[in-house]
């Protein structure tokens, strides 16, 4: 690889130890992976927040890197496993309380802002069309580079890390325009509508993508997208079909950028959606559990569960997961009032996926196909997909 | 015989092989506290990988895994070096982190298991006695 000075001197401890062990970190990824140079970046993501997920030995590593570390560029962290505020109420234990702490301290010690959301993007890590970036969180990455038309690859928790502390990334993968081309071409003949349907729509394109060992889908014949389904979206593909960008027709910004794919098209019809719906809701279905915001809600969807709830009594354990800050929104605007007046909980900084509740639950409700799979996978629940509408009414039933 | 591979991190190691067909998950597939693989149904299930030349195709699972890796070099029950076929993000990571000797684009069928092996981390070589 070819590097700059400053990123020699990175390699050769001339900036801490912090700085040269990421370094080393990048330029291996870069060598791996075919990078000729290093790029700038203008923010991270940072994964891997989760106690539950890091453990001693992930933080053991935090803390070594935050002995001299320091960000260098604007970055911004994932989901804890507890609302730093609401975690008793929650059902969170005392000890898990303080090993998040202790986690969270060590990334703010690096000067990283300890936001815990997976949408940065809507709290305020906002990239532009075509910049670079460094993101980890699945779903982030895969709206940063389609939605937005930024530039990022999967990172994982250490290499996120790493770029925040040089402000650098290894040019490779889907910084380069060459590899940015759509794969499949999906021709959708069938009206989808809110969040849970864009998921369906997000299981069954991933699930094909994989059939096709692809990863990149063109889409066509969606007319309009919200944020909130393109988001759900973004999910649920990447969750079923590793996949980090899209183009769709009409509506993310590079759809008309490189050729349309031909090699391979595929139909979606109706049926084919229904099929996929059927293959989120379990047999034998006991729901105890609701949970909406995955990813985490954005102000326009608390304001539309604040007025489904209001007024209504809930029946069943309901949370509402989303960023901190814009649970403040909703605060000053009153729907927290109605949403906990109502019995459903906040559950801010957090969510169903990374926090510890595996078989706390028999049937979890949701209407994001990510949270489906992570129901299923880690926390060994039934799940049910429905829209937004359907899990407020199942609640309060 | 010495194979000719690719540097992913630097270091020297001299240590025995312990070779598998599997891939390895470091995150749920081996306990860090005592080093022992315990995937169930893995080639390598119930034997230890600490202070041995591990020797596998290519990593798989969870990116915590690179975590894990760190953990057990805390613990002393790291492997003393790893040669993979082709090298993923999360074992490149791990090592790094931990301070493993590693080298990739090895064909790891002409290393059996019990042999003695010369890792050069810095070089990109393996050296089988």
């Amino acid at each position: 690889m070819r590097l700059e000075q400053i990123e020699k001197d990175m390699l050769d401890g001339k900036h801490g130890k912090s700085a040269q062990k990421s370094m080393e970190i990048l330029t291996t990824l870069g060598e791996i992976f075919g990078a000729e140079c290093m790029v700038d970046v203008y923010g991270v993501q940072i994964a891997g927040v989760s106690y539950a997920n890091l453990g001693e030995a992930g933080l053991e590593f935090l803390n070594e890197m935050a002995e001299d570390g320091k960000v260098r560029v604007l970055t911004t962290l994932n989901p804890a496993g507890m609302d730093r505020e609401n975690w008793r109420a929650l059902g969170i234990d005392e000890e898990f309380f303080k090993n998040q702490n202790r986690a969270i301290d060590a990334f703010a010690k690096m000067g990283i802002i300890t936001t815990c959301s997976c949408t940065p993007y809507l709290i305020g890590n906002a990239p532009h069309y075509g910049q670079h970036i460094a993101w980890a969180e699945s779903s982030a990455v895969c709206y940063s580079n389609s939605v937005i038309g930024a530039r990022t690859n999967r990172e994982g928790g250490p290499s996120a890390l790493a770029a925040a502390i040089t402000g650098k990334t290894p040019k490779y993968g889907y910084h380069l325009e060459k590899n940015r081309h759509g794969q499949v071409l999906f021709k959708i003949n069938a009206s989808v509508k809110g969040t849970d349907e864009f998921g369906v729509l997000g299981k069954f394109i991933g699930d094909k993508l994989v059939e096709n060992g692809k990863k990149i889908p063109y889409i066509a014949g969606i007319p309009s997208a919200t944020v909130e389904e393109l988001k759900s979206f973004c999910a649920s593909v990447a969750t079923y079909g590793g996949t980090a960008l899209f183009h769709m027709e009409g509506i993310t910004p590079e759809y008309n950028k490189y050729a349309k794919p031909s090699e391979i098209v595929i139909e979606i019809n109706q049926d084919d959606l229904d099929k996929t719906r059927a293959e989120l809701i379990d047999d034998d279905l006991e729901i105890d559990f609701v949970s909406l915001g995955c990813p985490h809600a954005s102000i326009h969807e608390i304001a539309e569960i604040a007025k489904l709830l209001e007024g209504k009594n809930v029946k069943k354990e309901f949370w509402i997961t989303t960023a901190r800050p814009t649970k403040r929104i909703a605060d000053e605007a009153g729907y927290s009032k109605i949403i906990e007046e109502a019995g459903a909980k906040f559950a801010a900084d957090t969510c169903c996926v990374v926090a510890p509740i595996k078989g706390r639950f028999k049937g979890i409700m949701v209407d994001s196909a990510k949270a489906c799979y992570y129901g299923r996978a880690k926390n060994k629940f039934k799940v049910k997909i429905g829209s937004i509408e359907q899990c407020v009414e199942e609640a309060i039933k | 015989m010495k194979l000719e591979g690719r540097k992913i991190y630097k270091g020297i190691a001299k240590a025995e092989a312990i070779v598998t067909k599997d891939g390895i998950s470091f995150y749920g597939g081996v306990d860090p506290d005592t080093g022992i693989v315990v995937e169930v149904g893995h080639d390598l299930e119930g034997q230890s990988i600490t202070g041995k030349v591990l020797v596998f195709p290519t990593g798989k699972g969870s990116t915590v895994g690179s975590y894990t890796m760190y953990r057990m070099k805390k613990n002393n029950k790291a492997p003393a070096a790893i040669v993979n076929e082709e090298i993923d993000t999360i074992i490149a990571v791990g090592c790094i982190i931990s301070e493993i000797p590693c080298v990739d684009k090895i064909d790891i069928k002409n290393i059996k298991t019990g042999q003695k092996l010369i890792v050069n981390g810095s070089e990109g070589t393996v050296e089988v006695k």
